[in-house]
């Protein structure tokens, strides 16, 4: 097996030394600084550093923020990853229709909101929600609606997000779910046609169970992305109103720059990790299991 | 896939682009750091308008001092004490900055900041031509016992009562009160008077300087040389039952600041005839109410439990940076800034107010009314608690008194909590404590 | 369902959500020549009533965003030609090369797909600080220099490369690395295309860890320099969003340019095969 011993490491080298040396030993080292109470005077004076074994996870545990932000995540990607990953299989199944017209056009303006850069947009969208300038509102007045105070009340305010995010988002998964609608053997509903289904028959039987491995991919990737969410309550919300869009990541960033407290931020960053773990292997599991009933 | 004919020996272009890129980021990394210190420029971080206005204090500075460039950089208050923290962390801070003073115990606990006691006294500054208690905020104790000076106070924030002068003479008070017995009457009064919607004062749930002050006039809020939270003791007991009292009775509203549309339209219509708030809206007022409001508002110091009470030691200083290599030069410039010429025309750009008594000379200060409330209340204030944890314990402590107001605790529970939680922050400095005793 | 129906419900569905697209982009780019305070008045203007270039003159001027443009696209065009670089390599060795360890390491690094990065950044920012590669770009560009997802997107390409061709290059005494210069390379170039429009993007508009390594405001790159106006001109949205468009425009152009290559290799790297 090391027929290409010297070459193969002269070529995959320097990748891996980055991702260990950049990589790697972060994350452990952040293990390590978990179980450490490393903060301001540490900082100052290494030798105040004390070893303090799980007790960050257990002060987190018993910290009404953290389960505050934890379940604004929950909610994040509970609602946002459903609504993203349908808004992006609609726009697939949409594109890969026989009766579009213009498809490449559509594909890029649906794709154009992935590429920008989520500071700027969230700007954009920091104004389109204004309460009193904002176009939202004013589309809602239009239809008569009444206006929501999307930025400033806690009960709108992640919703406003999850919207943001979907908007955003949801062309990547759409480009991803394309390509595995095109690569659905023609034959395949051909036969199905033959035997007489319909055309939602043909959805059901032929199209979902090649989507669902498509399907069970971007899920992860989805949630796995949507638990990491920063950009947008920093920029639009500061965490507010009331701590309502303070996500897990934001309380780590609070926590880790803010008041310096590396151990605690560390802890929370490795919850972080272990629950995007646990969700995605059990869909991972989920997986699997639809695999094996075909 | 047809086999490209590739002459030998063709260098790809890979691996010259692989070079270039090694080279540019060698060249990237390290130049920039050289261009930084050969700049021999002074980097001076600032925050919010401060920051803009100082540019125009310069040419003066520059005109004496040719030889020193200032380069300020402006940060937001929103991210300031995180990019300073960072910045120390990262061996990156500036040579002098703008610090708010309640984060000087941070930055004193980091051992960042330089003692300015022999420069001020080698540069004839008089300590006593400071506000005390602005000065005192500025003095830590130092490590080899004593205390001593690690900045010098910029410019000063306490808050005390903005009212309605023709809203209290209607309800039959002639003088703004000054005890808070006096208080409480006055604005019942002027609730009966005004009727729904109509309250004595506006507290805005999400700002804890008005308790702050409270407190600060009834006692310690900290016990055993600030390692242990004394909410529940009698002193913050007091303070935050009359502070609760006020909302239960009815006479200020239970809202956040982001709750109320306009509070200087509001002001003007009397929802409130009382507002704790700071210097800034000096200026704010006098943009912001209609005409016919100006000539019925005023400023009056803050009335404490048996007479006129302290209030809140807020403001900035200047502080050097131990790291900075032109320590000198950076004085000189703070020196500049502190001199009261200086200070008055930096009020006169931002409404600021000096901490110097000289300063306050200048017309726009010593025959302006509002301004005058200020310079009595400033000679009663008092330092927050100076530990770095204290940022913290604030917020806290007001979250907890929003726990209270809204009835959703009562105050036993929720000031006991409160110092448990207090106790826990401060475990660490406890074990410093012992460690070095 | 009559088909002249469905072409026409698809297609408006389409039209619509396409319109959902780009309309904030296009409303940015509109507001951005608006005079200050114009879009503050109701109802609000959806084109400018009058054009003006203030606002741009404002951020290129006392704003001084012309740096921020610059520290972005150094950082960015390093961090892209040391991955690309970096990526190519390594994906090529993972998919045709024998080594000891291969399949587990690669199994490791599709694990480390799964942590999320904040993980290593606080411990990173501390192992920069003797390195003395805070505030530097190449602090900035450092964690950026390979990827798992890169390495990955190249190998699923470079697996479809006939080992024939390695094979008889390998018997008429070609060296392995002579093999990847001369052969590989221009075969891989349409994943490299891709490779380099990824990580031009990634880099481009990274937030999170410019904001904790870079202090300095003259190294800020454009997202970290939009974050801080925005939270310092809070009132000023004309500003907002011209430095919206300035940050928004280059990878917008870029893309249009070449979202060929983009969207077939995200394509072509996404099918399980």
């Amino acid at each position: 097996m090391t027929r290409h011993g010297a070459a193969a490491w002269i070529l995959a080298g320097p990748a891996l030394a980055v991702i260990a040396v950049f990589f790697a030993l972060p994350v452990a080292a952040g293990l390590a600084l978990s179980l450490t109470d490393f903060d301001l005077y540490a900082l100052a004076d290494l030798s105040t550093l004390r070893f303090i074994g799980l007790q960050n996870y257990a002060r987190l545990l018993q910290t009404p923020l953290f389960w505050q932000a934890l379940g604004n995540t929950l909610y994040f990607v509970a609602v946002g990853v459903p609504l993203s990953i349908g808004l992006s299989l609609g726009a697939a199944l949409l594109l890969n229709a026989r009766v579009t017209k213009w498809a490449p056009f559509f594909r890029t303006a649906l794709f154009a909101p992935v590429v920008t850069t989520v500071v700027a947009v969230a700007v954009i969208w920091r104004y389109l929600l204004h309460t009193r300038y904002g176009l939202i509102n004013q589309a809602l007045e239009a239809i008569g609606l009444a206006p929501v105070d999307w930025l400033g009340d806690p009960q709108w305010s992640m919703p406003a997000i999850i919207m943001f995010a979907a908007w955003k988002n949801f062309g990547y998964n759409m480009i991803i779910l394309l390509a595995a609608l095109q690569a659905v053997p023609h034959e395949l509903y051909e036969a199905a046609r033959v035997d007489g289904a319909s055309a939602r028959r043909q959805f059901v039987d032929v199209t979902i169970p090649i989507l669902v491995p498509t399907l069970v991919m971007v899920g992860i990737l989805t949630v796995s992305g949507y638990f990491q969410l920063f950009a947008e309550p920093y920029v639009m919300t500061q965490g507010g109103p009331l701590r309502s869009t303070v996500s897990v990541l934001y309380f780590m960033y609070e926590e880790g720059f803010r008041w310096w407290n590396l151990g605690n931020a560390s802890a929370v960053a490795f919850v972080l990790f272990l629950l995007i773990f646990a969700v995605s292997a059990v869909l991972l599991r989920f997986d699997r299991e639809s695999g094996r009933r075909e | 896939m047809p086999r490209r004919a590739t002459p030998v020996g063709c260098e790809p272009r890979r691996r010259v682009l692989r070079r270039l890129g090694w080279g540019a980021l060698t060249l990237a990394g390290a130049g920039c750091e050289r261009t930084r210190e050969a700049s021999n420029a002074l980097h001076f971080w600032a925050m919010g308008r401060e920051a803009e206005v100082v540019a125009a204090l310069l040419p003066q500075f520059n005109a004496r001092h040719p030889d020193i460039l200032v380069r300020i950089q402006q940060l937001p208050w929103t991210a300031a004490h995180e990019k300073l923290l960072t910045a120390y962390a990262g061996g990156a801070l500036p040579d002098l900055c703008q610090l708010g003073n309640t984060w000087l115990p941070e930055f004193s606990a980091l051992d960042a900041l330089e003692p300015l006691d022999d420069r001020i006294a080698s540069a004839g500054i008089a300590r006593d031509d400071y506000f005390a208690g602005i000065l005192d905020t500025n003095r830590m104790p130092a490590a080899g016992g004593g205390t001593s000076l690690l900045g010098l106070p910029w410019y000063v924030d306490t808050r005390l009562l903005f009212y309605r002068t023709d809203l209290l003479r209607a309800a039959g008070h002639a003088q703004p009160p000054e005890t808070w017995g006096q208080w409480q009457t006055a604005m019942r009064d002027i609730r009966q008077r005004g009727g729904a919607r109509h309250y004595g004062a506006l507290l805005p749930l999400n700002e804890p300087e008005p308790l702050f002050a409270l407190a600060l006039q009834q006692g310690a809020l900290l016990a055993e040389d600030d390692t242990r939270g004394a909410f529940s003791q009698p002193p913050f007991r007091r303070a935050l039952d009359f502070y609760a009292s006020l909302f239960h009775e009815g006479l200020a509203p239970s809202m956040t600041n982001t709750e109320v549309s306009n509070v200087w339209d509001e002001f003007a219509r009397g929802m409130f005839a009382f507002y704790i708030t700071g210097p800034w809206n000096i200026g704010e007022f006098r943009h912001r109410l209609p005409p016919e409001r100006q000539g019925d508002w005023a400023t009056a110091p803050l009335p404490g439990p048996d007479g006129p009470g302290v209030s809140t030691a807020g403001g900035s200083s200047l502080v050097l940076f131990k790291g900075s290599k032109r320590k000198d030069a950076a004085w000189k410039l703070v020196a500049f800034l502190s001199e009261p010429e200086t200070m008055q025309r930096f009020h006169a750009l931002t409404g600021d107010l000096p901490p110097r008594r000289s300063a306050w000379r200048s017309p726009a200060l010593a025959d302006d009314p509002p301004s005058q409330a200020f310079a009595r209340q400033l000679e009663r204030v008092r330092a927050a608690p100076k530990i770095p944890e204290w940022e913290r314990i604030f917020q806290e402590m007001q979250l907890t008194a929003e726990r209270v107001v809204q009835r959703t605790q009562s105050a036993e529970a929720a000031c006991a909590q409160l110092d448990a939680w207090v106790d826990a922050l401060l475990e660490k400095r406890r074990w410093l404590r012992s460690r070095t005793a | 369902m009559n088909p002249r129906l469905a072409v026409w419900i698809v297609n408006g569905l389409l039209a619509g959500l396409a319109a959902v697209s780009l309309f904030p982009l296009l409303w940015m780019v509109s507001v951005s020549f608006m005079p200050h305070g114009a879009a503050s008045t109701l109802p609000t203007p959806l084109v400018p009533a009058s054009l003006t270039l203030e606002n741009y003159r404002t951020l290129f001027g006392s704003i001084g965003m012309g740096r921020y443009v610059l520290n972005s696209l150094l950082i960015a065009l390093l961090a892209t030609v040391i991955s690309v670089s970096f990526n190519t390599m390594a994906g090529y060795a993972f998919a045709k090369l024998r080594f000891r360890g291969r399949d587990a390491i690669f199994r490791a690094l599709l694990g480390a797909l799964v942590i999320p990065g904040q993980v290593a950044m606080l411990p990173l920012f501390l192992m920069l600080k003797p390195a003395g590669l805070i505030n530097t770009y190449g602090g900035a560009i450092v964690p950026a220099m390979a990827s798992v997802f890169g390495i990955f997107l190249v190998r699923q390409f470079a697996r479809g490369i006939p080992d024939d061709l390695l094979e008889a290059a390998r018997i008429d005494g070609a060296g392995e690395l002579r093999i990847f210069t001369t052969i590989i390379v221009p075969v891989l170039k349409p994943i490299l295309a891709t490779l380099a429009i990824f990580s031009f993007l990634g880099a481009w508009n990274d937030f999170m860890w410019p904001l904790i390594v870079l202090t300095d405001d003259s190294l800020h790159t454009l997202p970290v320099a939009l974050a801080g106006l925005s939270r310092e001109h809070v009132q000023d949205n004309e500003l907002m969003m011209a430095g919206s468009v300035v940050t928004v425009l280059p990878v917008l152009v870029l893309f249009l340019a070449l979202q060929r290559q983009y969207m077939e290799g995200l394509m072509a790297g996404s099918v399980k095969g």
